[in-house]
């Protein structure tokens, strides 16, 4: 079925480049040291978590 | 494909020797549309309290809508909330708030929760009563855990103050848990911890008995210390469990709100205003419904985030 797909793009690794983002935009979100971490960390985690929702429909 | 009985091959005899416009009524509705009929309620109401709203609130947090002047004209303003809210200091500094609520109530609850779990696992007398009394805490109201812990606080009759007292030996009446600016954040740790901790060390007890005996029995036999089996057998095991509490308790803490209103209020100050606190003041306090609802998205994509990563994990403890 998927014999035609890469294996970069695959679902395991992908979901792991997905929750690393959603991790680092956590991180960016509640960290006490950069404003401009903090402005950017919505964009960041709302990446990771739309990311998350595609790749998790690829196959394994 | 299932057969089809008496009753069916009647009923399609009969449908095939009536006009078409009544063919339906002659074979009554199928297995779908029963299906279809039992499940609609719960989809409306879904439809009507979880998605209706959330698409309603993506809507105002792209105008400058204020829930107090319901009749002033609503003005679409783009990304305007979005950029406003994540250049904000106070939000910014909630959110730093709630980092130190839950950084800090995770690592206690792990701790305490995985060294609770470890003890009741050992076979002792008493082991379901003591069980029993450790999960308690969870079982109650957060209003009511709130409310009692706010007695226990009392600077002059709060057993708490009596307890530091008799250990440091400092005057119960010269500190107040949840009037100070340095010890209020520390007392909403301590009572998280103190009603969730269980919670952690109940599913650190079912990754503790989900290990096999026999692991333990190979380990006598090669030889291994007490402490190399707990480093190399228990702590490895049980990881995934930790894992998921971790991840539920963040998530449930990340959206902290009861617990934290009936003790402090967000007070003194706005030292334990977390996101959830200042989220409800934007909106029904200053009524800035559409920056409230901005905010409240980010939150929920936040959550979102987390949950799927949660959801991840899940599937990795039952893979295993």
């Amino acid at each position: 079925m998927s014999g035609g797909w890469p294996s970069w793009l695959r679902r395991g690794p992908m979901e792991n480049v997905a929750t690393v983002l959603i991790a680092v935009g956590v991180v960016m979100l509640m960290q006490p040291l950069a404003l401009a971490a903090f402005s950017w960390s919505f964009t960041v985690i709302l990446t990771g978590t739309v990311m998350f929702l595609i790749v998790s429909h690829f196959p394994d | 494909m299932a057969r089809s009985t008496p009753i069916d091959r009647v009923a399609h005899r009969a449908a095939a020797a009536t006009p078409p416009h009544l063919r339906a009524r002659v074979r009554g509705i199928s297995d779908r549309a029963v299906a279809w009929v039992f499940i609609a309620p719960t989809i409306a109401l879904l439809l009507a309290i979880n998605i209706f709203p959330l698409l309603w609130t993506v809507y105002l947090s792209f105008t400058n809508y204020r829930a107090n002047r319901p009749n002033r004209e609503v003005e679409w303003v783009g990304t305007r909330n979005y950029e406003r809210v994540l250049t904000d200091g106070d939000i910014w500094h909630t959110l730093q708030v709630t980092a130190h609520f839950v950084c800090w109530t995770l690592a206690l609850q792990v701790l305490i929760g995985f060294t609770l779990a470890w003890l009741i696992n050992r076979n002792f007398r008493g082991h379901g009563f003591w069980t029993t009394v450790i999960v308690l805490p969870m079982m109650l109201s957060p209003a009511v855990v709130g409310n009692f812990w706010t007695f226990l606080y009392q600077p002059q009759i709060g057993l708490f103050n009596y307890v530091v007292a008799f250990f440091s030996g400092v005057d119960p009446s010269s500190f107040s848990m949840i009037g100070s600016v340095h010890l209020a954040p520390w007392a909403i740790i301590i009572v998280d911890t103190w009603m969730w901790t269980p919670f952690v060390m109940l599913i650190c007890l079912a990754g503790l008995r989900s290990i096999p005996e026999y692991l333990y029995e190979a380990a006598e036999v090669d030889r291994a210390s007490p402490t190399r089996q707990f480093w190399t057998i228990t702590v490895p095991m049980v990881l995934p469990f930790l894992m998921l509490a971790v991840l539920f308790r963040g998530i449930e803490n990340f959206k902290m709100f009861d617990l934290v209103v009936e003790l402090t209020s967000g007070g003194p100050g706005s030292v334990t205003e977390l996101a959830s606190i200042n989220l409800k003041r934007e909106a029904f306090e200053k009524w800035r419904t559409g920056y409230a609802s901005a905010f409240a998205i980010v939150l929920f994509v936040t959550v979102f985030g987390l949950a799927s990563i949660y959801v991840k994990a899940l599937n990795r403890v039952k893979d295993r």
